[in-house]
C-alpha cells in the first residue's frame, strides 16, 4: 500500500490544468508543421502559421492558447495498491481544477446548471473518470475541452448490417456539418462498439493518442487511415475557408459489443486538443 | 499576404466595398458579446427598451476573453461559434449592427438578414485567442458585468487580423473556399 495525500493530487491537477492550456502538446505541434508543409490553399496556409505563431506565443507567454479554456476532464488511473489520505480523492481533483484556472488566470467557463445557466466563477465541477488499474501509480490527465469542438461531436447506434460503410457516412456526415465551427485542422476520435456511453468515453479517449499512433489491428488502422483521406478530401480545410488539410488525426478506439448493435460515437477535437498527464 | 486597412466603425459605403475572401486588418472599437449577451439584448428589444450599448454601425465580436493576468491589457480573446447566435442576429442587424466579427457558417436567415441591411461577417482564426489578444489595446466591461467572461465589453484594437467571410452581396467564402478544394471520389 503506498499512500498519495490529497495536496499532492490538489496541486498535481492544478498544475496540469495550465500546462495543458498553455502547451500545445508537441505530436500535435509536429502534426501541425506537417500540414502546413502540405497544404496548398493560401488562406488554409495562413490559418496554420497564424495557430502555428499561436502556439508559440502561448509557450513563451504563458497564456492560453484558446480563450475557451475548457471543461476540465480528468482521466485518474489509480493503481489498486494506492491510498489516499487527507480527503476525499474527487474533492481534491475539484480544488486542484479552482486552483489551477483561478491562479493561471483561465476562463471559467462552467455553468452550475444546463437551464439556469448561473456560472460557478471557477471552471469546476470538472468531468472525472477513475479506474482501477494495478500498481502503486495514480496517473492523472487533465484534458480541458473547449465546445466550439464539444458542440460538433456526435453519436449513432448504427445496424450491424450498415458496417464501415454507415461508419463512414455517419463521419462525413459529422464532419461536413461541422465545417468550420470546430477551429479545424481537427483531431477526430471515434468510439466504435460497447454500449451508448463505452462508445462515447472511447471516442473521447481516442484523442488523447499520439497524433501519429494507428490502432494495433490491421482492420481499424486500415479503416482510420481511409477515413482520414475520405474526411481531408471535403476539402473544409484550415479554419473551413478550403485547403486539402481538414483533419490531423483520426483514431478510432474499440470494444466488443452486442450481437444486436454497432454504436458509433465521434468526438471532435479542435486544432489543438489539449491534454496533459503525470504520474505520482 | 496584403491587408486592406480598416477604420472602425465601418460607413455603410464602406462595408459594400468589402468582398468575400479579403484580408483585413481592423482599427478602432469593437463590442465583444456571445450566448448570454444576445439574449439580455434581443429581451430589451422585443420589450421596446433602449439597449445600454448602441449599436448603429458598431461592430460585436464573438468573444469571451480569458481573465487579464496583472499587468496585461486583456486574456487569451478568439472567437467563439457565431452559429449560436443566429436566433438574435436579424433583429440586432434590423436595429443597426453593421458587423460581426466570429467564426463558423451562419443560418440562411442570417445571411438574408446581411444581404437586406447592408452588413458583413468576418472571420477570425479560430483558436488563436493568444495571438489576437496582441491586437488588443484596451478592455472594459460596459454591460452585464454579472455575466462574468460573458458580459459587453468594448475593446479597442489595432491591426487585428481578419477575412470577410460573407459580404453584403450573399457571397459566402465558407462555400466557395472549400468547393475549390473538394474532392469527389
Amino acid at each position: 500500500m503506498r499512500e498519495i495525500s490529497v495536496d499532492l493530487i490538489r496541486d498535481c491537477v492544478a498544475r496540469l490544468c495550465q500546462e495543458a492550456n498553455f502547451l500545445l502538446p508537441p505530436d500535435i505541434m509536429e502534426a501541425l508543421r506537417d500540414a502546413a508543409g502540405r497544404e496548398t490553399s493560401p488562406a488554409g496556409q495562413a490559418v496554420l502559421d497564424d495557430l502555428l505563431e499561436n502556439a508559440a506565443l502561448a509557450r513563451s507567454r504563458r497564456m492560453p492558447i484558446c480563450q475557451d479554456t475548457g471543461m476540465a476532464v480528468v482521466f485518474a488511473e489509480i493503481g489498486q495498491d494506492v491510498h489516499v489520505t487527507g480527503g476525499w480523492f474527487e474533492d481534491a481533483i475539484r480544488q486542484g481544477v479552482a486552483q489551477g484556472y483561478t491562479t493561471g488566470y483561465l476562463r471559467p467557463s462552467i455553468v452550475s446548471d444546463p437551464l439556469l445557466r448561473r456560472n460557478t466563477g471557477d471552471n469546476t465541477p470538472p468531468v472525472i473518470h477513475t479506474r482501477i488499474v494495478p500498481g502503486d501509480q495514480l496517473h492523472l490527465t487533465v484534458a480541458p475541452k473547449g465546445f466550439g469542438s464539444e458542440n460538433m461531436s456526435a453519436a449513432r447506434m448504427l445496424s450491424p448490417s450498415e458496417g464501415t460503410d454507415g461508419i463512414r457516412r455517419f463521419v462525413l456526415e459529422t464532419v461536413e456539418k461541422a465545417g468550420s465551427n470546430p477551429c479545424p485542422p481537427v483531431v477526430i476520435g471515434i468510439g466504435l462498439g460497447g454500449t451508448l456511453e463505452k462508445a462515447a468515453l472511447l471516442a473521447k479517449q481516442a484523442l488523447l493518442l499520439p497524433s501519429q499512433a494507428s490502432n494495433e489491428q490491421s482492420h481499424l488502422a486500415e479503416l482510420e487511415k481511409d477515413l482520414l483521406q475520405a474526411v481531408n478530401d471535403l476539402g473544409i480545410g484550415p479554419g473551413g475557408l478550403g485547403g486539402k488539410v481538414t483533419a490531423l488525426a483520426l483514431h478510432i478506439l474499440a470494444w466488443p459489443t452486442h450481437i444486436a448493435g454497432l454504436p458509433v460515437v465521434l468526438n471532435m477535437g479542435c486544432h489543438a486538443t489539449r491534454h496533459a498527464e503525470a504520474y505520482l | 499576404m496584403e491587408r486592406r486597412q480598416i477604420q472602425l466603425p465601418l460607413s455603410e459605403q464602406a462595408v459594400r466595398s468589402l468582398k468575400a475572401g479579403e484580408l483585413l486588418a481592423l482599427s478602432g472599437p469593437l463590442y465583444t458579446a456571445r450566448d448570454a449577451a444576445h439574449k439580455r439584448l434581443t429581451e430589451t428589444l422585443q420589450q421596446g427598451l433602449p439597449l445600454t450599448v448602441d449599436l448603429q454601425g458598431q461592430t460585436i465580436y464573438y468573444a469571451g476573453p480569458c481573465p487579464a493576468p496583472p499587468g496585461q491589457v486583456i486574456g487569451s480573446v478568439g472567437p467563439t461559434t457565431s452559429g449560436r447566435m443566429d436566433a438574435y442576429t436579424p433583429l440586432l442587424l434590423q436595429h443597426g449592427l453593421r458587423v460581426m466579427i466570429g467564426k463558423g457558417q451562419r443560418s440562411p436567415d442570417v445571411i438574408a438578414a446581411i444581404q437586406s441591411y447592408g452588413a458583413v461577417y468576418l472571420g477570425a482564426t479560430g483558436g488563436a485567442g493568444a495571438l489576437l489578444a496582441r491586437h488588443v489595446r484596451s478592455s472594459e466591461v460596459i454591460a452585464y458585468p454579472d455575466l462574468g467572461p460573458e458580459a459587453i465589453r468594448r475593446l479597442v484594437v489595432v491591426d487585428f487580423p481578419v477575412i470577410v467571410l460573407i459580404d453584403t452581396k450573399g457571397s459566402n467564402l465558407y462555400l466557395s473556399g472549400p468547393a475549390q478544394y473538394r474532392r469527389d471520389r
